[in-house]
């Protein structure tokens, strides 16, 4: 659903691919090749061990939910209250996200329930990654 | 004491590319000049432990690239901005507040690339992958890491409102505080959800107003009208721009990093403070500076607090100003808590907490980004 008073990211070159995935569907992280951790937010260098052997993967789409609050104030594209989260992915990283297809609600919302990835399209250039409990868990 | 001839560049680099690089954006436009000089010199980021920039906040590029500070320097005065910076690394370094300083510029002049016009601009890192979740300002950001702190710790509602409660008790001894009636940990409950779990009164006040303060050497300290209040140590270091990278959400890194030098250049300990200040823009960060500065062990802080050690009387007296919550709150606060601990030093607060010797004024800068800790005396040597 457009939401054009959602503030909107601008991708730089070096987190391209990040956004070209979200608008195909796929969350893409990167993995240093050397201390095979991966990471995120998209940097063309392994930001544990600063090696620029760096690939750029799919993520599995799969995390729990590290922490959140629950916006209760007006806000341009926002419906409140809404939960503002920062999720842990299966991979390691963590992001900030919404969370869809749950109440907005402290009893809905317990840490570390697991979650999967969705896409909300802002507009033909940006799908956010958002996550919402995972099909076992509902 | 002069740092004449003490301190030497060691590793200098450009960009691979100068001219027109439409393909990179100014954060690694900074990193790439930074990679360069460190291979110029063999040495790691591990091994750099202070930054400076301008254009961009140290803190971002700090994490941008890995490097976990003792020292950051963000002076931005224009163009000899770099020239401030290797003066001021070279007092650092001499001081021994930090050993290798690396000191970056990056700027997408000409093509724009990645150029917010601000911090949290729409093509940074924040705006890109923090904004869009509709956050709006710290209510609803510096306040994410709390509800993971309560999981993993047991703290309560009633708990983090009591924060607030005994800081209204410091408010009520302070005429100039802008809120000073008694209240409960039901008025805090009760207030107004403002982003769940943080009510109205668990957030600080919006305030106009402002501080200065004025330092010299030790040895010309005593040739002026006021009780001299000495530096005895300090502590730095900046984390994350971003609050959704912050490594672990119960306890700062910049916090434990920056009160670890402050209290080793002072050579004190912890249960050597009689009056303590934490920047309290919300009602949980003094339970995290408790902790992360070793006042109590990690988890206790809630209890601490609940059970009257940091309130009026207690043994460990807290925000007596009555702090970012009850007694004003410009937008950066810091400044107010070394005001109030150079006046609990020279003995002339409102609420005085008598036999004030040694005090820490601990503050956060951005949401859990960087941090700034200042130990104050009455006497050069405690």
């Amino acid at each position: 659903m457009p939401e054009p008073r959602r503030p909107k990211p601008v991708p730089t070159p070096e987190t391209k691919h990040y956004w070209e995935g979200a608008r195909a569907g796929e969350l893409r992280l990167q993995r240093c090749r050397s201390c095979k951790k991966a990471y995120f937010p998209p940097r063309p260098f392994c930001p544990f061990c600063a090696s620029g052997d760096t690939v750029v993967f799919r993520a599995s789409g799969r995390a729990t939910l590290y922490s959140y609050v629950i916006h209760h104030r007006p806000m341009p594209g926002f419906e409140p209250p809404y939960a503002i989260a920062v999720v842990t992915l299966e991979e390691g990283p963590r992001m900030m996200t919404n969370l869809v297809g749950v109440a907005q609600t402290p009893e809905a919302l317990e840490l570390d329930m697991p979650l999967e990835v969705r896409f909300q399209k802002l507009d033909d250039e940006i799908s956010l990654p958002v996550f919402q409990p995972a099909e076992a868990a509902r | 004491m002069s740092v004449r001839g003490k301190v030497a560049v060691v590793g200098a680099a450009e960009t691979r590319e100068l001219g027109v690089i439409p393909n990179v954006s100014q954060i690694e436009l900074h990193a790439d000049a930074a990679r360069n000089a460190l291979h110029d010199c063999g040495l790691s980021f591990k091994d750099i432990d202070g930054v400076a920039t301008a254009g961009e906040s140290p803190v971002a590029i700090a994490q941008y690239l890995g490097i976990v500070p003792n020292w950051v320097d963000g002076t931005q005065v224009g163009g000899c901005s770099f020239m401030i910076h290797v003066r001021h690394a070279a007092a650092a370094i001499a001081a021994g507040h930090c050993k290798t300083v690396l000191i970056t510029h990056g700027q997408s002049g000409r093509s724009r690339v990645g150029v917010g016009g601000r911090p949290g601009g729409p093509a940074s890192l924040g705006g890109q992958f923090e904004a869009p979740y509709g956050i709006a300002g710290p209510p609803t950001i510096f306040t994410i890491p709390a509800l993971r702190y309560m999981k993993e710790f047991g703290l309560t509602h009633e708990e983090l409102a009591m924060v607030a409660v005994i800081q209204r008790e410091w408010a009520g001894r302070n005429p100039r505080a802008m809120h000073r009636d008694p209240i409960g940990v039901e008025d805090v409950l009760g207030s107004r959800l403002i982003a769940y779990p943080f009510h109205l009164l668990e957030c600080c006040l919006v305030t106009d107003g402002g501080g200065a303060l004025v330092l010299t050497a030790a040895e010309r300290a005593r040739d002026f009208p006021q009780k001299p209040v000495y530096v005895l140590g300090t502590g730095e270091s900046s984390e994350t721009p971003m609050l959704s990278q912050m490594e672990d959400f119960t306890t700062s890194r910049a916090f434990r990093v920056s009160g670890r030098q402050a209290f080793a250049e002072a050579r004190i300990a912890p249960a050597d403070v009689d009056h303590l200040m934490i920047y309290d823009a919300f009602a949980h960060l003094p339970i995290y500076g408790l902790e992360d500065l070793g006042f109590v062990k990690r988890g206790e802080a809630g209890r601490f607090i609940w059970e009257r050690n940091t309130a009026p009387g207690g043994k460990l007296p807290l925000n007596t100003n009555g702090g970012g919550l009850s007694y004003t709150h410009t937008g950066m606060y810091g400044m107010f808590a070394l005001q109030e601990s150079v006046r609990q030093v020279r003995g002339t607060a409102p609420a005085q907490v008598p036999g004030v010797r040694i005090s820490v004024a601990h503050g956060v800068g951005g949401m859990f980004a960087a941090a700034g800790t200042v130990i104050l005396a009455d006497a050069p040597g405690v």
